[in-house]
């Protein structure tokens, strides 16, 4: 069965949302109907976790080459193949999508009023196409799944999204459209040199230094829209505020990370010398994103707003550290960049998910997401109060969280490359701590605001199942990262090399 | 002439034959047994169908002194335009008869317009290509007309007819001083000549060129020459719309590679300038136009000027693969849009057009299946993978590229996001807004049927593409 596992992987998810899409809706969220269809859909999202483990364990962490592959023709006629593997890079990111996911929809379970079925089939095919990326080794084959994946996080957010659901979505679709189809040409030029759209081909294939630059700035714009890096960020405060939930979490946790693992799939093998060529205003880009967007974060009075700007903030963290390789002697310090910028990727994306399900607890209740609208929650609700107060802890970087480790890995990999850069990195640590214990002092601390705090109750049990599961993941990574980390060694080393060969 | 020239052309004559028995049963037939009509000219189809593939040719077989062509191609485009005219006919009929217009001449000029198409695919001599275009034309012309009551009609009617003479008169004009300047009519033989005789490639040529350049570009309703095409696509009555706009862009196809590569593929870098200027301007004009359009049906005829663009533009590489490409293209296009106005049709009703924009609002909470069957054909339109029109999108820029135009390649892929816009439009209207009218669905089965295998045909032929794109290769080789 393992050789069959990512291809489990993906469909089996999108056999689920089929199924939900066949059982029909039904409004009535207390019918039976609704409920079977709640609990097919966290059956299939659970049952999808439960075989992703297989890919933890069956993983061997002494090789860089792919694992579990899979590999079958599909377009004979351009050469394109359904091929699936994955290494040190992907493995972890498709754990963190099957891990996120269930918790989505147990977040959603009997908040999602209108139309579930649609809503949580949305869910579960985007679950298939995202392990999709994640594993896909055809360059057809990615971009397919790249794409496709827009479509149900389109629909999450128009039908259950917020006032200016409309727009948000739009600008969220076009925009990422906008930044890839520039992909698809050099993808296209790429097939023209080689061949095949196999990506192995691909990185083995001399390429000119003036082919390598325009590729990467093709790939950029498809990436750095995606990360969100500044000044491409602007789609991404919008579709977070207007987003359901479940769609933030979603987009925070796994979607921003696609951008991330583009830059290491596709830019730094795929074309090493043009990704040099640019890796100083990459890290300037990733610098500005960490400092300017900090201060940006620090005005919001929209939380929803702020975590996003958070959001931006820390993905500036892992193009920083994947593009700081080149600014050192090689060696160990180019390994920890890259290591911390994949650590801050699921870190950030275990995080960043809580905070905006912690958001959404007190939307639920109050239907508001202003800052001001809160104040003393905590005398209300100290469950909810310790949670919050932990993740914001880890937003913050706090040690003991992940969200120390992949900061720390990159700030030490940026001081040997250069203490500036190192300097403005460690900026955060103060901003993050800033802008998020701010915001938390402002709604969970101090005197109850007004009756509608006062009103509140606490968490349910579900709400504290999935909370307590994020909290247990994100001190579990801070206080042990080893097997993580372990993981990811060999690909990453492999993978440096790759970036410091030339290929003209 | 010999029993063999019949045979080869079996399938035009054996069409001729039903077309004139259904003209005359039709006369036979009272309004309330019209159904009649429709089965014998379903029949028809399905025998000329049967025809088509009894009488494939082995090979290229040239008939009635070099004037009709038979091979791969033609074959499989008449497959193609009968299997799309047919489709035509079954989301027609319940709207026409919704609407007290279920007549026999809807099927009678359809079919006509079929035998149209045909003559043309297998053209090989000017004449006959002019002479399949005619037949097409003033079927449609009449198709377009056909509700002589309403005055959208009849006006739009009007527009075609005068446009489309001209445009024809353009087409005869450029091939006569063609046949001026190579002496024969006959494509292979005037590719010959110009082979031979490389002196005749002047002015005087070119001019000709231009001008069927001139007809070429009207039929496919290509910027300059495509006013008519919002217009008639709007003012013709939906069934109408859908038979115009998916058949004939097969034949459209047809003419152009049967003059421009047949006759004067060596000749590429006189036409292929021609061809390009015209090709992104429909490609921009077309996707930013249809932007501002409120009614489905402009709308689509914007999109479709657009997709003519990127159709012209992969016959431009003037390579193999490019025209491959530009069939491939054709073919998924034509099928996304036959859906489009099938939807069109289904969410109209008697005295109700379902034609604005608005009227797709909520269609989720009416009907869910056939929103994402929209949704489906919308997503296919604007080439967003895995439906099957990205893998069109896909092959023409590949080809575009083969051929060495890089910049050209970017520029169809950025026209393509105000595209998107569109599209999505539709999209945001189906899922994200409410309904405003609760009426329920009326068609019937069979018409939910095929709209159903529409939708699903665009998201299975997306899965597996492989085949339709060997085909196309294999034809044009």
């Amino acid at each position: 069965m393992s050789d069959y596992l990512l291809s489990i992987l993906i469909w089996l998810p999108i056999a689920g949302g089929v199924v939900l899409l066949a059982m029909g809706d039904d409004n009535n969220p207390a019918s039976a109907r609704a409920h079977a269809m709640r609990w097919t859909a966290l059956a299939v999202s659970v049952l999808t976790f439960i075989f992703s483990i297989g890919l933890y364990t069956g993983f061997d962490t002494t090789t860089a080459a792919m694992q579990f592959v899979e590999r079958a023709p599909w377009v004979d006629a351009i050469d394109v193949w359904y091929y699936l593997g994955v290494d040190g890079l992907s493995a972890p990111l498709i754990l963190l999508t099957t891990f996120i996911t269930p918790l989505v929809v147990i977040a959603g379970w009997d908040v999602i009023k209108t139309r579930p079925a649609q809503y949580f089939a949305a869910f579960l095919i985007l679950e298939g196409l995202m392990n999709g990326v994640f594993s896909a080794l055809d360059g057809l084959l990615f971009y397919v799944f790249w794409e496709a994946m827009l479509v149900p996080m389109f629909l999450i957010i128009g039908v259950w999204g917020g006032e200016r659901r409309v727009y948000a979505t739009l600008k969220f679709f076009l925009y990422t459209f906008l930044g890839s189809v520039l992909m698809l040409v050099a993808f296209i030029y790429l097939f023209r040199v080689t061949g095949s759209f196999d990506l192995f081909g691909w990185m083995a294939s001399p390429l000119s230094l003036g082919a390598q630059k325009l590729i990467f700035i093709a790939f950029l714009l498809a990436f750095a829209v995606k990360v969100p890096m500044w000044p491409v960020h602007t789609w991404l405060p919008d579709a977070h505020v207007e987003a359901p939930t479940g769609g933030s979490v979603i987009l925070a946790a796994i979607m921003l990370k696609m951008g991330g693992y583009g830059f290491v799939r596709l830019s730094l093998p795929i074309v090493p010398d043009g990704s040099e060529y640019f890796a100083g205003m990459m890290i300037a880009l990733s610098l500005i994103a960490v400092v300017y967007i900090g201060f940006v974060a620090l005005m919001q009075t929209d939380m929803k707003k702020l975590i996003a700007y958070s959001s931006i903030a820390h993905m500036g963290f892992v193009t920083l550290g994947f593009f700081i390789v080149w600014h050192m002697a090689g060696g160990s310090g180019a390994v920890l960049g890259v290591q911390g910028g994949m650590v801050q990727m699921v870190s950030h994306g275990l995080i960043s998910g809580a905070m905006f399900l912690c958001v959404g607890v007190l939307y639920d209740r109050v239907h508001s997401r202003r800052i001001a609208d809160y104040g003393g929650v905590a005398n209300t609700m100290p469950v909810f109060a310790a949670f919050m107060v932990l993740f914001s802890m880890a937003n913050a970087g706090l040690p003991g969280t992940s969200g120390f480790v992949g900061e720390f890995m990159v700030i030490i990999a940026s001081f040997k490359a250069n203490p500036w850069f190192a300097f403005f990195a460690a900026t955060t640590l103060i901003l993050g701590a800033a802008y998020t214990l701010w915001m938390v002092k402002r709604v969970i601390f101090g005197e109850v605001a007004n009756d509608n705090v006062a009103a509140l109750q606490d968490l349910n049990r579900r709400e504290f199942i999935v909370l307590a599961i994020l909290a247990f993941a994100v001190l579990l990574i801070g206080l042990w990262p080893a097997p993580l980390v372990d993981m990811m060694n060999v690909t990453i080393e492999h993978l440096v090399e790759q970036a410091g060969q030339t290929k003209f | 002439m010999d029993w063999m020239s019949f045979i080869t052309a079996a399938p035009e004559m054996t069409l001729l034959g039903l077309i004139c028995v259904v003209l005359v049963a039709d006369l036979f037939v009272d309004n309330e047994h019209r159904i009649l009509t429709y089965w014998m000219a379903l029949a028809s189809l399905a025998v000329t169908l049967w025809v088509l593939l009894a009488t494939a040719p082995d090979g290229r077989t040239e008939v009635f002194s070099g004037s009709y062509v038979s091979d791969g191609l033609s074959q499989a485009l008449k497959i193609a335009v009968t299997g799309f005219v047919a489709v035509a006919f079954i989301y027609a009929r319940d709207y026409l008869r919704a609407n007290d217009l279920h007549k026999g001449e809807y099927y009678v000029l359809g079919l006509f317009g079929l035998l149209g198409m045909m003559i043309m695919i297998s053209a090989n001599s000017l004449l006959t290509m002019y002479l399949g275009l005619e037949t097409l034309a003033l079927s449609q012309y009449a198709l377009v007309a056909f509700d002589r009551d309403n005055e959208n009609s009849a006006e739009s009617a009007m527009k075609y007819f005068v446009l489309g003479a001209i445009a024809s008169g353009a087409l005869l004009y450029g091939i006569s001083w063609v046949y001026g300047v190579t002496g024969s009519i006959q494509l292979d033989e005037i590719a010959a000549v110009l082979a031979a005789d490389a002196a005749l490639n002047s002015l005087p040529l070119w001019f000709g060129i231009a001008f069927i350049i001139v007809g070429i570009a009207f039929k496919f309703g290509a910027v300059p020459f495509h006013m008519w095409l919002p217009d008639v696509y709007h003012g013709a009555r939906s069934p109408v719309t859908l038979y115009v706009a998916a058949a004939p862009k097969i034949a459209a196809f047809a003419l152009t590679i049967r003059i421009l590569v047949d006759a004067l593929g060596d000749l590429h870098e006189v036409w292929g300038g021609m061809i390009m200027v015209i090709a992104v301007l429909s490609l921009l004009l077309g996707n930013i136009v249809a932007i501002a359009q409120t009614n489905i049906k402009r709308m689509l005829a914007y999109s479709t000027i657009a997709h003519v663009g990127f159709i012209l533009l992969a016959i431009f590489c003037g390579t193999e693969e490019g025209y491959a490409a530009a069939l491939f293209y054709t073919l998924t296009y034509v099928v996304a849009a036959a859906g489009a106005f099938g939807m069109v049709i289904l969410l109209s009703r008697r005295g109700f057009e379902a034609e604005s924009l608005r009227d797709f609002k909520g269609l989720n909470a009416r009907s869910p299946w056939f929103a994402l069957m929209m949704m489906f054909l919308m997503l296919s339109l604007a080439g967003i993978p895995p439906f099957i029109g990205f893998f069109g999108k896909l092959n023409a820029i590949s080809a575009v590229l083969g051929s060495g135009y890089t910049g050209l390649a970017v520029m169809m892929m950025l026209a393509s996001v105000p595209g998107l816009y569109y599209y999505l439009r539709v999209v945001w209207y189906m899922y994200f807004e409410e309904p405003e009218d609760l009426a329920v669905l009326q068609a019937n089965t069979d018409t939910r049927l095929v709209m159903s295998l529409n939708g699903v045909a665009v998201l299975a032929l997306g899965i597996v593409p492989g085949w339709l794109w060997a085909l196309c290769l294999a034809v044009l080789a």
